[in-house]
């Protein structure tokens, strides 16, 4: 193992770093865009159901077939990182626009009640009061799929691109084990990694969260 | 956008090797039995995790962890390890079903109102009674979501066992990409999709059958309705 690393380390530390690029910049495009979507499905509460159902038949799409079928429909290379980017970014907005969606609306009504009671506007309250209420259970959201992404992105491998999945089908190809066995632990420390930070992240955000037990466990 | 290997006919032919048929078959039994072995593994494991609190550190971190483990890499190792054939497509579909189940089953568990299951004991039931009419009944909502999510899972992932050249609907999508033949690749999305799609819908028919009137809220006035 030692001995595949120190001759390999140049393949594998560049399959880790595309692995990085394309499991996180799905998820910060799909986190952006999932506030303002889930914020539909609470405003427009007729919304809320069509946005359960698309995104639930988009999550159920195979991760292979979209990354092969992308191509077609956005005329991008097959294979061009862009795919990988797109395709998981749609998993990543199934995913939250989802939880932000139940997220606002298991705000306590007493509590937007109050809010506009004190004078909050709507946009002002959202942003000012829902939105950190809400924040635990989006946090949540985002934890799984930063997650999933990352192991996701291996899936790639099978069409050539696919960060660390790279190592996978290299050592499939070759029946030799050190590349897969490291390529597992590196994918599933990175996902460990990407999920302490989120905790701290909530941590830092959601001060409050630490004064009261009991609370919704992710 | 070319859908005509999906509505050629020839490919729906039943007795067609390689037609939707007997991919659309293959897929499934690797889900079923994927689900089955996850089921009869983490269930009880769950149950009694949820029942006795102990070990719970296990159930709530079996979830992220699980999800993490990337099943390409699992099966390419498992491959590698014990020779093609169905064992470690199993081993790595079955890997992937356990911790949405075994989570929520331990999350069920936990979730039950505590006044009920004393209740019950007050009333003289005997612990296994309280488990299996009790505290069972009450968990599996939260339960057939975890089976759903599971199934949802398994049902997409199933794909990859054409990557190491078993069957299943993942050949249209390994083969069509290998001749590029995208309108195959397609059908195979869109023949994953419907299919995960009423796969879903089945089981909602399941938990619609098997959880108690009393606790979905259909046995209530609609005024009492819980707004959960």
């Amino acid at each position: 193992m030692i001995q595949y690393l120190s001759n390999n380390h140049e393949v594998v530390l560049a399959a880790l770093r595309q692995h990085i690029y394309l499991a996180l910049l799905p998820i910060l495009i799909g986190f952006v865009v999932s506030l303002p979507i889930g914020y539909l499905g609470v405003r427009f509460p007729w919304f809320y159901h069509p946005l359960v159902n698309v995104c639930g038949v988009l999550y159920s799409i195979p991760s292979l077939a979209l990354f092969v079928f992308l191509p077609v429909i956005l005329g991008t290379k097959i294979l061009a990182p862009a795919n990988i980017v797109v395709a998981l970014t749609i998993y990543t907005v199934a995913l939250l626009s989802r939880t932000v969606a139940d997220g606002l609306r298991a705000v306590d009504p007493i509590v937007t009640q109050s809010a506009t009671a004190m004078g909050y506007r709507r946009t002002r309250r959202l942003l000012d009061v829902e939105l950190p209420v809400a924040l635990p259970v989006i946090l949540a959201g985002l934890r799984v799929a930063t997650v999933s992404n990352i192991s996701l992105v291996s899936v790639g491998a099978l069409i050539g691109i696919g960060g660390l999945g790279q190592l996978f089908t290299r050592g499939f190809q070759l029946f030799y084990l050190e590349p897969i066995i490291i390529g597992i632990i590196l994918s599933v420390l990175l996902a460990g990694l990407a999920d302490l930070i989120i905790v701290l992240i909530q941590r830092a955000v959601t001060p409050w969260a630490r004064f009261q037990r009991g609370g919704g466990t992710a | 956008m070319n859908l005509s290997y999906l509505f050629d006919a020839a490919h729906w032919d039943l007795s067609a090797p390689g037609g939707f048929p007997q991919l659309i078959l293959a897929h499934l039994g690797y889900v079923a039995l994927a689900l089955l072995i996850g089921t009869v593994i983490a269930l009880p494991v769950g149950l009694w995790i949820g029942h006795t609190g102990r070990g719970s550190f296990i159930a709530i971190n079996s979830g992220n962890a699980g999800r993490s483990l990337p099943t390409l890499g699992l099966l390419m190792l498992m491959v590698t390890l014990l020779g093609l054939g169905l064992t470690p497509v199993l081993i790595a579909l079955t890997v992937l079903v356990i911790p949405p189940i075994l989570t929520s089953a331990y999350a069920g568990m936990r979730s039950l109102d505590h006044r009920v299951v004393d209740a019950a004991k007050g009333m003289g039931m005997r612990p296994w009674q309280v488990l299996f009419k009790v505290e069972v009944p009450m968990a599996l909502p939260v339960l057939m979501s975890g089976f759903r999510s599971a199934a949802l899972q398994v049902v997409a992932t199933a794909t990859v066992a054409a990557a190491v050249g078993l069957s299943g609907l993942g050949r249209l999508l390994i083969d069509g990409l290998a001749v590029n033949d995208y309108s195959r690749v397609l059908a195979g999305a869109i023949v994953v999709a419907v299919l995960a799609v009423l796969l879903d819908l089945l089981l909602a028919l399941v938990q619609r059958w098997i959880v108690s009137p009393g606790l979905s809220g259909r046995a209530q006035p609609r005024s009492r309705r819980a707004t959960t």
